[in-house]
Protein backbone atom coordinates (compact mmCIF):
# COMPACT_ATOMS: atom_id res chain seq x y z
CA UNK A 1 0.00 0.00 0.00
CA UNK A 2 1.07 3.45 -0.96
CA UNK A 3 0.83 6.27 1.56
CA UNK A 4 -1.57 8.90 1.26
CA UNK A 5 -1.56 12.15 0.63
CA UNK A 6 -4.37 14.40 2.30
CA UNK A 7 -5.55 18.02 1.17
CA UNK A 8 -7.17 19.99 4.12
CA UNK A 9 -10.23 22.06 2.81
CA UNK A 10 -10.76 25.30 4.27
CA UNK A 11 -10.91 28.10 1.93
CA UNK A 12 -12.58 27.62 -1.57
CA UNK A 13 -9.48 27.28 -3.51
CA UNK A 14 -8.37 24.50 -1.86
CA UNK A 15 -10.80 22.74 -4.06
CA UNK A 16 -8.76 23.49 -7.32
CA UNK A 17 -5.37 21.81 -4.69
CA UNK A 18 -7.87 18.90 -4.28
CA UNK A 19 -9.01 18.28 -7.78
CA UNK A 20 -5.22 18.75 -8.45
CA UNK A 21 -3.78 16.32 -6.57
CA UNK A 22 -6.18 13.27 -6.90
CA UNK A 23 -6.06 14.55 -11.00
CA UNK A 24 -2.26 14.12 -10.58
CA UNK A 25 -2.81 10.53 -9.08
CA UNK A 26 -5.31 9.17 -11.62
CA UNK A 27 -2.99 10.15 -14.32
CA UNK A 28 0.05 8.48 -12.79
CA UNK A 29 -1.72 5.69 -12.14
CA UNK A 30 -2.79 5.68 -16.18
CA UNK A 31 -6.65 6.35 -16.07
CA UNK A 32 -7.82 7.53 -19.18
CA UNK A 33 -8.80 11.27 -19.75
CA UNK A 34 -12.66 10.34 -19.37
CA UNK A 35 -11.96 8.88 -15.95
CA UNK A 36 -9.61 11.55 -14.73
CA UNK A 37 -12.51 14.20 -15.37
CA UNK A 38 -14.88 11.97 -13.54
CA UNK A 39 -12.54 11.70 -10.78
CA UNK A 40 -11.95 15.01 -10.56
CA UNK A 41 -15.35 16.09 -10.97
CA UNK A 42 -16.26 13.75 -7.95
CA UNK A 43 -13.49 15.38 -5.91
CA UNK A 44 -15.07 18.66 -6.80
CA UNK A 45 -18.09 17.14 -5.72
CA UNK A 46 -16.80 16.78 -2.35
CA UNK A 47 -14.72 18.80 -1.83
CA UNK A 48 -17.70 21.57 -1.89
CA UNK A 49 -19.71 19.78 -0.20
CA UNK A 50 -17.01 19.91 2.92
CA UNK A 51 -16.55 23.49 2.12
CA UNK A 52 -19.96 24.59 1.93
CA UNK A 53 -21.49 22.52 4.85
CA UNK A 54 -18.88 21.84 7.49
CA UNK A 55 -16.21 24.73 7.09
CA UNK A 56 -13.34 22.73 7.06
CA UNK A 57 -12.17 18.86 6.51
CA UNK A 58 -9.70 16.84 4.43
CA UNK A 59 -9.53 14.96 1.71
CA UNK A 60 -7.26 11.71 1.68
CA UNK A 61 -6.60 10.18 -1.60
CA UNK A 62 -4.48 6.51 -1.69
CA UNK A 63 -3.71 3.84 -4.04
CA UNK A 64 -5.61 0.49 -3.57
CA UNK A 65 -4.76 -2.63 -5.20
CA UNK A 66 -6.53 -6.07 -4.74
CA UNK A 67 -5.86 -9.33 -6.51
CA UNK A 68 -7.04 -8.33 -10.03
CA UNK A 69 -6.70 -4.52 -10.22
CA UNK A 70 -5.63 -1.00 -8.87
CA UNK A 71 -7.38 1.91 -7.82
CA UNK A 72 -7.69 5.26 -6.58
CA UNK A 73 -9.80 5.49 -3.14
CA UNK A 74 -10.95 8.63 -2.06
CA UNK A 75 -11.93 9.70 1.54
CA UNK A 76 -13.48 12.99 2.53
CA UNK A 77 -13.95 13.40 6.05
CA UNK A 78 -15.51 16.03 8.18
CA UNK A 79 -16.53 17.07 11.49
CA UNK A 80 -19.40 19.19 10.54
CA UNK A 81 -23.01 18.84 10.89
CA UNK A 82 -23.87 15.46 9.89
CA UNK A 83 -26.42 14.15 7.55
CA UNK A 84 -29.89 13.66 9.04
CA UNK A 85 -31.48 11.47 6.39
CA UNK A 86 -28.78 9.97 4.24
CA UNK A 87 -31.57 8.45 1.95
CA UNK A 88 -32.80 11.80 1.03
CA UNK A 89 -29.18 13.44 0.61
CA UNK A 90 -29.20 10.16 -1.92
CA UNK A 91 -31.89 11.62 -4.19
CA UNK A 92 -31.56 13.21 -7.27
CA UNK A 93 -32.66 16.78 -6.77
CA UNK A 94 -32.57 16.95 -3.03
CA UNK A 95 -30.72 20.39 -1.86
CA UNK A 96 -30.76 22.14 0.93
CA UNK A 97 -28.36 25.33 -0.70
CA UNK A 98 -29.98 26.11 -3.59
CA UNK A 99 -28.09 24.07 -5.75
CA UNK A 100 -28.69 21.14 -8.52
CA UNK A 101 -29.10 18.70 -5.90
CA UNK A 102 -26.71 16.13 -8.18
CA UNK A 103 -23.72 16.22 -5.99
CA UNK A 104 -23.56 13.05 -3.88
CA UNK A 105 -25.31 10.70 -6.47
CA UNK A 106 -23.68 12.48 -8.97
CA UNK A 107 -20.61 10.86 -6.88
CA UNK A 108 -21.78 7.87 -6.52
CA UNK A 109 -22.18 7.38 -10.71
CA UNK A 110 -19.11 8.84 -11.46
CA UNK A 111 -17.25 6.17 -8.96
CA UNK A 112 -17.02 2.51 -8.63
CA UNK A 113 -17.29 1.96 -4.85
CA UNK A 114 -19.22 4.79 -2.79
CA UNK A 115 -19.59 4.66 0.66
CA UNK A 116 -21.66 7.11 3.24
CA UNK A 117 -21.38 7.38 7.06
CA UNK A 118 -22.97 10.08 8.84
CA UNK A 119 -23.40 10.76 12.72
CA UNK A 120 -25.21 13.96 13.50
CA UNK A 121 -23.43 16.81 15.31
CA UNK A 122 -20.13 14.64 15.02
CA UNK A 123 -19.30 14.80 11.39
CA UNK A 124 -19.09 12.81 7.73
CA UNK A 125 -17.41 10.51 6.35
CA UNK A 126 -17.43 9.89 2.45
CA UNK A 127 -15.09 7.38 0.70
CA UNK A 128 -15.07 6.88 -3.09
CA UNK A 129 -13.51 4.33 -5.21
CA UNK A 130 -12.62 4.21 -8.89
CA UNK A 131 -10.69 0.91 -10.26
CA UNK A 132 -8.58 1.25 -13.34
CA UNK A 133 -9.78 -1.12 -16.20
CA UNK B 1 25.84 43.72 30.95
CA UNK B 2 24.65 44.29 27.53
CA UNK B 3 26.73 46.76 26.57
CA UNK B 4 29.79 44.48 27.54
CA UNK B 5 28.21 41.84 25.45
CA UNK B 6 27.72 44.18 22.60
CA UNK B 7 31.47 45.21 22.83
CA UNK B 8 32.83 41.38 22.72
CA UNK B 9 30.84 40.73 20.01
CA UNK B 10 32.27 44.00 17.53
CA UNK B 11 35.25 43.05 18.65
CA UNK B 12 35.66 40.03 17.38
CA UNK B 13 33.03 40.21 14.60
CA UNK B 14 35.84 38.43 12.05
CA UNK B 15 35.78 35.19 14.53
CA UNK B 16 31.96 35.09 14.68
CA UNK B 17 31.80 35.84 10.88
CA UNK B 18 33.94 32.70 10.79
CA UNK B 19 31.77 30.41 13.05
CA UNK B 20 29.05 31.72 11.34
CA UNK B 21 29.59 31.30 7.58
CA UNK B 22 30.98 27.80 8.02
CA UNK B 23 27.48 26.78 9.85
CA UNK B 24 25.58 28.69 7.04
CA UNK B 25 27.48 26.83 4.31
CA UNK B 26 26.47 23.42 5.89
CA UNK B 27 22.92 24.25 6.16
CA UNK B 28 23.49 25.45 2.14
CA UNK B 29 23.76 21.49 1.54
CA UNK B 30 20.55 20.52 3.37
CA UNK B 31 17.97 22.97 2.82
CA UNK B 32 18.37 24.70 -0.33
CA UNK B 33 18.51 23.63 -3.84
CA UNK B 34 22.15 23.01 -5.19
CA UNK B 35 21.41 25.02 -8.02
CA UNK B 36 22.65 28.68 -6.03
CA UNK B 37 26.68 29.18 -7.16
CA UNK B 38 29.02 28.87 -4.69
CA UNK B 39 29.71 33.13 -5.27
CA UNK B 40 26.40 34.11 -5.29
CA UNK B 41 25.81 32.23 -1.92
CA UNK B 42 29.38 33.29 -0.66
CA UNK B 43 28.37 37.05 -1.13
CA UNK B 44 24.82 36.76 -0.17
CA UNK B 45 26.33 35.52 3.24
CA UNK B 46 28.69 38.43 3.53
CA UNK B 47 25.90 40.98 2.78
CA UNK B 48 23.43 39.19 5.49
CA UNK B 49 25.83 39.34 8.19
CA UNK B 50 26.93 42.91 7.55
CA UNK B 51 23.15 43.47 7.94
CA UNK B 52 22.81 41.29 11.16
CA UNK B 53 26.20 43.56 12.57
CA UNK B 54 24.65 47.27 11.01
CA UNK B 55 21.80 46.65 12.49
CA UNK B 56 23.13 45.66 16.07
CA UNK B 57 25.17 48.29 16.08
CA UNK B 58 22.68 51.38 15.13
CA UNK B 59 20.29 49.43 17.43
CA UNK B 60 17.84 50.82 14.99
CA UNK B 61 15.85 50.17 11.89
CA UNK B 62 18.51 50.46 8.76
CA UNK B 63 17.54 50.61 4.99
CA UNK B 64 19.81 47.38 4.24
CA UNK B 65 17.27 45.40 5.61
CA UNK B 66 15.11 46.48 3.52
CA UNK B 67 17.36 46.02 0.55
CA UNK B 68 18.24 42.73 1.61
CA UNK B 69 15.00 40.97 2.31
CA UNK B 70 14.44 42.78 -1.00
CA UNK B 71 17.00 40.97 -2.73
CA UNK B 72 16.17 37.72 -1.20
CA UNK B 73 12.71 37.85 -2.85
CA UNK B 74 13.89 38.72 -5.88
CA UNK B 75 16.42 35.76 -5.87
CA UNK B 76 13.67 33.53 -4.88
CA UNK B 77 15.36 32.04 -2.26
CA UNK B 78 13.05 30.42 0.41
CA UNK B 79 12.43 32.67 3.75
CA UNK B 80 13.84 29.31 5.48
CA UNK B 81 17.26 31.32 4.52
CA UNK B 82 16.32 34.32 6.54
CA UNK B 83 15.24 32.25 9.78
CA UNK B 84 17.48 29.80 9.43
CA UNK B 85 20.80 32.57 8.89
CA UNK B 86 19.44 34.43 12.11
CA UNK B 87 19.11 31.11 14.02
CA UNK B 88 22.34 30.30 13.79
CA UNK B 89 23.45 33.36 14.40
CA UNK B 90 22.14 33.46 17.74
CA UNK B 91 23.63 30.22 18.37
CA UNK B 92 26.56 30.70 17.23
CA UNK B 93 27.17 34.36 19.10
CA UNK B 94 25.70 33.03 22.54
CA UNK B 95 28.53 30.00 22.41
CA UNK B 96 31.33 32.74 21.59
CA UNK B 97 30.31 35.34 24.42
CA UNK B 98 29.98 31.90 26.94
CA UNK B 99 33.63 31.12 25.80
CA UNK B 100 35.31 34.58 26.64
CA UNK B 101 33.79 34.90 29.66
CA UNK B 102 35.12 34.05 32.87
CA UNK B 103 32.92 32.70 35.23
CA UNK B 104 29.40 31.03 34.59
CA UNK B 105 26.59 30.50 35.90
CA UNK B 106 23.30 30.34 35.63
CA UNK B 107 22.41 33.81 35.70
CA UNK B 108 25.44 35.05 33.39
CA UNK B 109 24.07 32.31 30.95
CA UNK B 110 20.63 33.82 31.21
CA UNK B 111 21.75 37.46 30.73
CA UNK B 112 23.84 36.22 27.46
CA UNK B 113 20.81 34.60 25.92
CA UNK B 114 18.35 37.68 26.38
CA UNK B 115 21.37 39.93 24.77
CA UNK B 116 21.76 38.11 22.24
CA UNK B 117 17.37 37.49 22.03
CA UNK B 118 17.54 41.33 22.23
CA UNK B 119 19.44 41.57 18.81
CA UNK B 120 18.36 38.85 16.91
CA UNK B 121 13.94 39.24 17.30
CA UNK B 122 14.06 42.60 15.71
CA UNK B 123 15.97 41.77 12.97
CA UNK B 124 13.90 38.42 12.29
CA UNK B 125 10.54 40.59 13.01
CA UNK B 126 11.54 43.08 10.51
CA UNK B 127 13.30 40.65 7.67
CA UNK B 128 10.15 38.16 7.53
CA UNK B 129 8.03 40.87 7.72
CA UNK B 130 9.44 42.43 4.64
CA UNK B 131 9.40 38.71 3.54
CA UNK B 132 6.12 37.89 3.21
CA UNK B 133 4.75 41.39 3.10
CA UNK B 134 6.11 41.40 -0.39
CA UNK B 135 4.75 37.79 -1.40
CA UNK B 136 1.01 39.04 0.04
CA UNK B 137 1.56 42.25 -2.58
CA UNK B 138 2.19 39.99 -5.23
CA UNK B 139 -0.57 37.49 -4.85
CA UNK B 140 -2.75 40.69 -4.35
CA UNK B 141 -1.84 42.14 -7.54
CA UNK B 142 -2.16 38.62 -9.11
CA UNK B 143 -5.62 38.43 -8.00
CA UNK B 144 -6.60 41.89 -9.79
CA UNK B 145 -4.70 40.59 -13.16
CA UNK B 146 -6.53 37.68 -12.88
CA UNK B 147 -10.12 39.35 -11.87
CA UNK B 148 -9.29 41.21 -14.77
CA UNK B 149 -9.70 38.64 -17.20
CA UNK B 150 -11.92 36.18 -15.55
CA UNK B 151 -15.31 36.88 -17.68
CA UNK B 152 -14.23 39.27 -20.77
CA UNK B 153 -16.77 39.32 -23.37
CA UNK B 154 -16.44 39.87 -27.12
CA UNK B 155 -18.47 40.94 -29.48
CA UNK B 156 -17.35 39.32 -32.78
CA UNK B 157 -20.04 40.73 -35.27
CA UNK B 158 -23.18 42.43 -35.01
CA UNK B 159 -25.79 40.45 -32.66
CA UNK B 160 -23.24 37.92 -32.05
CA UNK B 161 -20.91 37.79 -28.82
CA UNK B 162 -18.48 35.18 -27.08
CA UNK B 163 -18.00 34.63 -23.64
CA UNK B 164 -14.79 32.33 -23.70
CA UNK B 165 -13.94 30.75 -20.15
CA UNK B 166 -10.85 29.44 -19.20
CA UNK B 167 -9.86 28.08 -16.18
CA UNK B 168 -11.57 27.37 -12.79
CA UNK B 169 -14.81 28.67 -11.92
CA UNK B 170 -15.44 30.16 -8.25
CA UNK B 171 -18.28 31.13 -7.02
CA UNK B 172 -16.82 35.00 -6.90
CA UNK B 173 -16.70 34.34 -10.91
CA UNK B 174 -19.80 32.66 -11.64
CA UNK B 175 -21.09 35.86 -10.04
CA UNK B 176 -19.40 38.20 -12.76
CA UNK B 177 -19.33 35.91 -15.82
CA UNK B 178 -23.54 36.63 -14.92
CA UNK B 179 -22.76 40.34 -14.38
CA UNK B 180 -20.83 40.33 -17.27
CA UNK B 181 -23.25 38.26 -19.64
CA UNK B 182 -26.10 40.16 -19.07
CA UNK B 183 -24.46 43.65 -18.72
CA UNK B 184 -22.37 42.89 -22.74
CA UNK B 185 -26.15 41.56 -24.19
CA UNK B 186 -27.58 44.60 -23.20
CA UNK B 187 -25.12 46.92 -24.64
CA UNK B 188 -23.80 45.11 -27.38
CA UNK B 189 -27.54 44.48 -28.16
CA UNK B 190 -27.25 40.50 -29.35
CA UNK B 191 -28.97 38.31 -30.20
CA UNK B 192 -26.73 35.27 -29.22
CA UNK B 193 -24.60 34.76 -26.59
CA UNK B 194 -21.71 32.15 -27.13
CA UNK B 195 -20.72 30.42 -23.99
CA UNK B 196 -17.10 28.52 -24.39
CA UNK B 197 -16.09 26.28 -21.60
CA UNK B 198 -13.36 24.88 -23.42
CA UNK B 199 -10.94 26.19 -21.29
CA UNK B 200 -12.92 24.91 -18.03
CA UNK B 201 -10.92 21.93 -16.54
CA UNK B 202 -13.95 20.62 -14.76
CA UNK B 203 -17.43 20.95 -14.72
CA UNK B 204 -19.11 19.71 -11.47
CA UNK B 205 -22.71 20.71 -10.22
CA UNK B 206 -21.47 24.04 -8.89
CA UNK B 207 -20.41 25.19 -12.47
CA UNK B 208 -23.28 23.40 -14.46
CA UNK B 209 -25.80 25.51 -12.22
CA UNK B 210 -24.07 28.85 -12.72
CA UNK B 211 -23.98 28.07 -16.37
CA UNK B 212 -28.00 27.22 -16.24
CA UNK B 213 -28.58 30.13 -14.72
CA UNK B 214 -26.74 32.40 -16.85
CA UNK B 215 -28.24 31.21 -20.10
CA UNK B 216 -31.83 31.07 -17.99
CA UNK B 217 -31.03 34.95 -17.06
CA UNK B 218 -29.88 35.65 -20.82
CA UNK B 219 -32.86 34.15 -21.91
CA UNK B 220 -35.34 35.98 -19.96
CA UNK B 221 -33.86 39.26 -21.64
CA UNK B 222 -34.63 37.78 -25.05
CA UNK B 223 -31.42 36.72 -26.24
CA UNK B 224 -30.35 33.30 -26.77
CA UNK B 225 -27.43 31.28 -24.93
CA UNK B 226 -25.13 28.85 -27.03
CA UNK B 227 -22.97 26.63 -24.40
CA UNK B 228 -20.16 25.44 -26.73
CA UNK B 229 -16.67 23.87 -26.36
CA UNK B 230 -18.12 20.54 -24.43
CA UNK B 231 -15.26 18.10 -24.57
CA UNK B 232 -16.15 14.60 -24.67
CA UNK B 233 -14.82 13.82 -20.99
CA UNK B 234 -16.65 16.54 -19.90
CA UNK B 235 -20.09 15.50 -22.11
CA UNK B 236 -19.95 11.96 -19.89
CA UNK B 237 -19.18 13.41 -16.71
CA UNK B 238 -22.18 16.08 -17.20
CA UNK B 239 -24.60 12.95 -18.05
CA UNK B 240 -22.96 10.99 -15.11
CA UNK B 241 -23.80 13.80 -12.06
CA UNK B 242 -27.38 13.89 -13.84
CA UNK B 243 -27.46 17.58 -15.32
CA UNK B 244 -29.93 18.98 -17.14
CA UNK B 245 -28.59 20.97 -19.81
CA UNK B 246 -31.74 20.80 -22.09
CA UNK B 247 -32.97 24.29 -21.87
CA UNK B 248 -30.61 25.71 -24.29
CA UNK B 249 -28.78 24.45 -27.27
CA UNK B 250 -24.92 23.27 -26.61
CA UNK B 251 -22.46 22.63 -29.23
CA UNK B 252 -18.99 20.53 -29.42
CA UNK B 253 -17.25 23.61 -30.86
CA UNK B 254 -17.20 26.90 -30.96
CA UNK B 255 -17.24 26.98 -34.81
CA UNK B 256 -20.77 24.75 -34.83
CA UNK B 257 -22.10 27.40 -32.30
CA UNK B 258 -21.14 30.12 -34.28
CA UNK B 259 -22.60 28.78 -37.39
CA UNK B 260 -25.52 28.23 -35.97
CA UNK B 261 -25.46 31.67 -34.08
CA UNK B 262 -25.24 33.20 -37.96
CA UNK B 263 -28.23 30.72 -38.87
CA UNK B 264 -30.32 32.19 -35.75
CA UNK B 265 -29.82 35.65 -37.38
CA UNK B 266 -30.36 34.66 -40.38
CA UNK B 267 -26.77 34.91 -42.22
CA UNK B 268 -24.46 33.14 -43.52
CA UNK B 269 -20.80 33.05 -44.63
CA UNK B 270 -20.26 33.14 -48.16
CA UNK B 271 -17.44 32.73 -49.95
CA UNK B 272 -15.63 35.32 -52.35
CA UNK B 273 -14.85 34.43 -55.98
CA UNK B 274 -11.48 33.60 -55.48
CA UNK B 275 -8.62 36.05 -56.21
CA UNK B 276 -7.08 33.84 -58.39
CA UNK B 277 -10.03 33.14 -61.15
CA UNK B 278 -10.77 37.22 -60.90
CA UNK B 279 -6.91 37.60 -62.24
CA UNK B 280 -6.97 35.16 -64.95
CA UNK B 281 -10.20 36.94 -66.33
CA UNK B 282 -8.34 39.82 -66.37
CA UNK B 283 -5.47 38.43 -68.33
CA UNK B 284 -8.12 37.22 -70.56
CA UNK B 285 -9.93 40.76 -70.93
CA UNK B 286 -6.14 42.34 -71.69
CA UNK B 287 -5.55 39.81 -73.84
CA UNK B 288 -8.11 40.03 -76.08
CA UNK B 289 -8.00 43.67 -77.17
Amino acid sequence: MKPQSCVNINKEWDIVGARQVGRDMAKKLGFGTVDQARIATAISELARNIYLYADSGQICFEVIENMQQQGICMTAIDTGPGIEDISQVMQDGYTTSGGLGAGLPGVKRLMDEFDLKSEEGKGTKIKAVKWLR
Amino acid sequence: MDEKFKKIVIENSDTIVQMWMEEVNSLKNINYTATISDELFESTNREFVNVIFSSITNRGTSNSVEVFSEKIINLGWPLSYITDGLQVFRRVTADYILTQSEKVDSNHFSNILKSVDLWVEPLIRQLVNEYSGSWEHIVSLQRVALQELSAPLIPVMDKITIMPLIGTIDTERAKLIMENLLEGVIKHNSEVVLMDITGVPVVDTMVAHHIIQAAEAVRLIGSTCILVGIRPEIAQTIVNLGIDLGKFPTKSSLKKGFTSALEITNRKVVDLESKEASIEKMIDSLQGE
